[in-house]
């Protein structure tokens, strides 16, 4: 399974290669490039449990956000006749509404093959005959492109009947959305792709077990897959050495705010904060001054100039208080009000609630009422205290079937704690010190 | 329902329609799960979803108009009232929010003379707020149709809304 050619920037590389034709890989150009290699090996030559084995040694983490380890994810699936009779399903999260995330649709836009063959393996792994990418609605160039390369793979014989000539047989089929963040839950999103509203379900079972139509499905993010086809090529020894911390491979990192050059690269994981922000994004504008980021999307708890020596890694960004998340940080800058930005983001997670459970859905509009109130002046002293006792209750897992409540408080905790006294001063003073910041 | 209501609600799909959506059935185990793909396929042709189209669509599937109606309600991207020529989504995120959202939100306002949700009286605009749109390098962003338009200052959207007659 080894190949001369080991890439050190296994997603990204034939991107940056691409740059002639707009950064826009053909399938001549993925296949000169070794692609669909490693999906004719695993399926020709591998069991599905050497797969799983090679992505579990490799240690591949989900890129969606949770961090999951991706091989045994897979390992939950029943194989052979215990899965019962009935198909098995591989579903790609292409659902990226997580605020302040731009990485799937650079990898699906520009290299639509290299999901395709990470969706193979990964299928072939857990024996599933059918495939889904699932994708938010507002993505039309994305979907047409994966589209037309799935048609294309099947013409070449690589997804239908009897892959690369073996006898596994998948099916593959977009499915866009109709809207929602909450179907980036992944059994809300199960739901949705059944064609019924996007509730999350009650867990267990779990989706290996049960998931769409109550047969055992896996669901994967767009990068998460995107990894599988060069792991599987150069295998997990070299997966390892990728990483410069204490996670395997590398990441799709992005950096949005006011910074000098805002952008995605592929970087080692473990690359620390203050290189992605200093190095790649450029520092920060002239006139502004950092005041913390939200390290992996809206729904990450901020982290602050104290913490930009910290490793983008999994383990060491959770023991600062925050997650992860996908890995593409927001920058707060000095012009920005905490209150008014809280507010901003607690509207959100308000708005995208789907409202079956109680403390989410009257929980949060009540949240972001009282930041109104804060903001516009009508805060009251014993405010701050009252916030804080309901974010405790709102955010606890266990009050709600998924985790949407949990992660809108995490940014709501975080603010409190690093700026607290930006709450006060709006309480003291009858209204926003800032007036809604120098930037407009 | 009476036989007859069925059968002319069914002629409000046309064959493209009806065809698009069996097409979608096809790879899916049961006729309801291709609800919320039948709904944006039609409303890809009628800009929105009608009582009659909601009714035309149920039938096809199998399904009562009210369940079909609890699913349309539910996502933002399927519209239940008449759209403008051209929907126009802007980008409320927290990306967004950093970089200026609120000053281009109050140029559209003015320009275009409506707030979110409306449609402009000459029925050439619809303005939606929407959430995060997976461009935050180029922020503040905003979609109109399905065309992504980036880098967006208050001074140069009547240039951006001139390409939309």
């Amino acid at each position: 399974m080894r190949c001369s050619r080991a890439m050190n920037k296994p997603l990204t590389e034939r991107i940056d290669a691409a740059e002639g034709s707009g950064g826009r890989v053909s399938l001549d150009a993925y296949e000169r490039a070794d692609g669909y290699s490693a999906a004719r090996a695993a399926i020709t030559s591998m069991t599905p449990e050497e797969v799983q084995g090679v992505v579990k040694d490799a240690n591949l983490r989900g890129r969606g956000g949770a961090g999951f380890p991706t091989g045994v994810k897979w390992s939950f699936v029943p194989m052979g006749d215990a899965a019962g009779p009935g198909h098995k399903y591989l579903v790609c999260n292409a659902d990226e509404m997580e605020p302040g995330t731009f990485k799937d649709r650079y990898l699906m836009e520009n290299d639509p093959h290299l999901l395709i063959e990470g969706m193979l393996i990964g299928a072939y792994a857990i024996q599933a005959d059918r495939g889904y990418i699932f994708i938010r609605g507002e993505y039309h160039d994305a979907a047409r492109r994966l589209e037309q390369a799935i048609a294309e793979a099947r013409a070449k014989g690589y997804v239908g009947d009897q892959v690369f000539g073996s006898s596994f047989s998948v099916e593959l089929a977009v499915h866009r959305s109709g809207g929602r963040y909450i179907c980036g839950e992944e059994t809300a999103l199960l739901n949705a792709l059944e064609g019924k509203r996007a509730e999350p379900r009650t867990k267990p079972p779990f989706p290996p077990v049960s998931g769409a139509w109550g047969r055992p499905t896996i669901v994967n993010n767009v990068e998460t897959l995107c990894n599988v086809p060069a792991i599987l090529r150069n295998g997990a020894a070299w997966y390892h050495a990728l990483g410069v911390g204490e996670d395997a491979g590398t990441k799709v990192f992005g950096v949005s705010g006011r910074v000098r050059n805002p952008g995605l690269w592929e970087l080692p994981m473990g690359t620390p904060i203050r290189e992605l922000l200093e190095v790649h994004a450029g520092g920060m504008q002239d006139g502004f001054e950092l005041r913390g980021i939200l390290p992996g999307g809206a729904s990450t708890d901020f982290l602050t100039a104290e913490h930009l020596d910290l490793p983008m890694d999994y383990g060491p960004i959770q023991a600062a208080g925050s997650r992860l998340g996908t890995g593409t940080m927001i920058v707060i800058d000095d012009s920005v009000c905490i209150v008014d930005l809280s507010r901003n983001l607690q509207h959100f997670f308000a708005q995208e609630s789907c409202g079956f459970c109680t403390p989410c859905r009257e929980g949060l509009p009540w949240i972001e009422q009282l930041l109104a109130d804060i903001e516009e002046g009508r805060g009251q002293p014993g405010d701050l205290e009252l916030l804080e006792k309901n974010a405790e209750f709102i955010g606890a897992p266990g009050n709600t079937f998924c985790l949407h409540a949990t992660g809108a408080m995490e940014p709501m905790n975080s603010a409190l704690k690093y700026f607290r006294a930006e709450f006060e001063a709006h309480i003291e003073q009858g209204g926003c010190p800032l007036r809604h910041g120098k930037a407009g | 329902m009476s036989e007859v209501v069925n059968v002319q609600l069914i002629s409000a799909l046309s064959k493209a329609e009806t065809a698009a959506i069996e097409a979608e059935i096809a790879h899916l185990p049961n006729r309801e799960s291709a609800a919320i793909s039948a709904l944006r396929i039609v409303q890809e042709r009628r800009g929105w979803i009608s009582d009659e189209s909601l009714h035309a669509i149920a039938h096809l599937l199998g399904m009562s108009a009210h369940a079909l109606d609890s699913i349309a309600t539910f996502y933002n991207l399927i519209y239940r009232r008449p759209v403008g020529r051209h929907v126009l989504m802007l980008c409320d995120s927290v990306s967004c929010y950093v970089m200026g959202y609120a000053g281009i939100r109050e140029a559209l306002i003015e320009k275009l003379g409506i707030h979110e949700g409306e449609t402009t009286a000459d029925g050439r605009f619809t303005y939606l707020p929407n959430v995060c749109l997976g461009a935050c390098d180029r922020a503040p962003v905003l979609m109109i149709d399905e065309d992504l338009i980036g880098n967006v200052a208050p001074e140069g959207l009547d240039e951006v809304l001139a390409r939309y007659e």
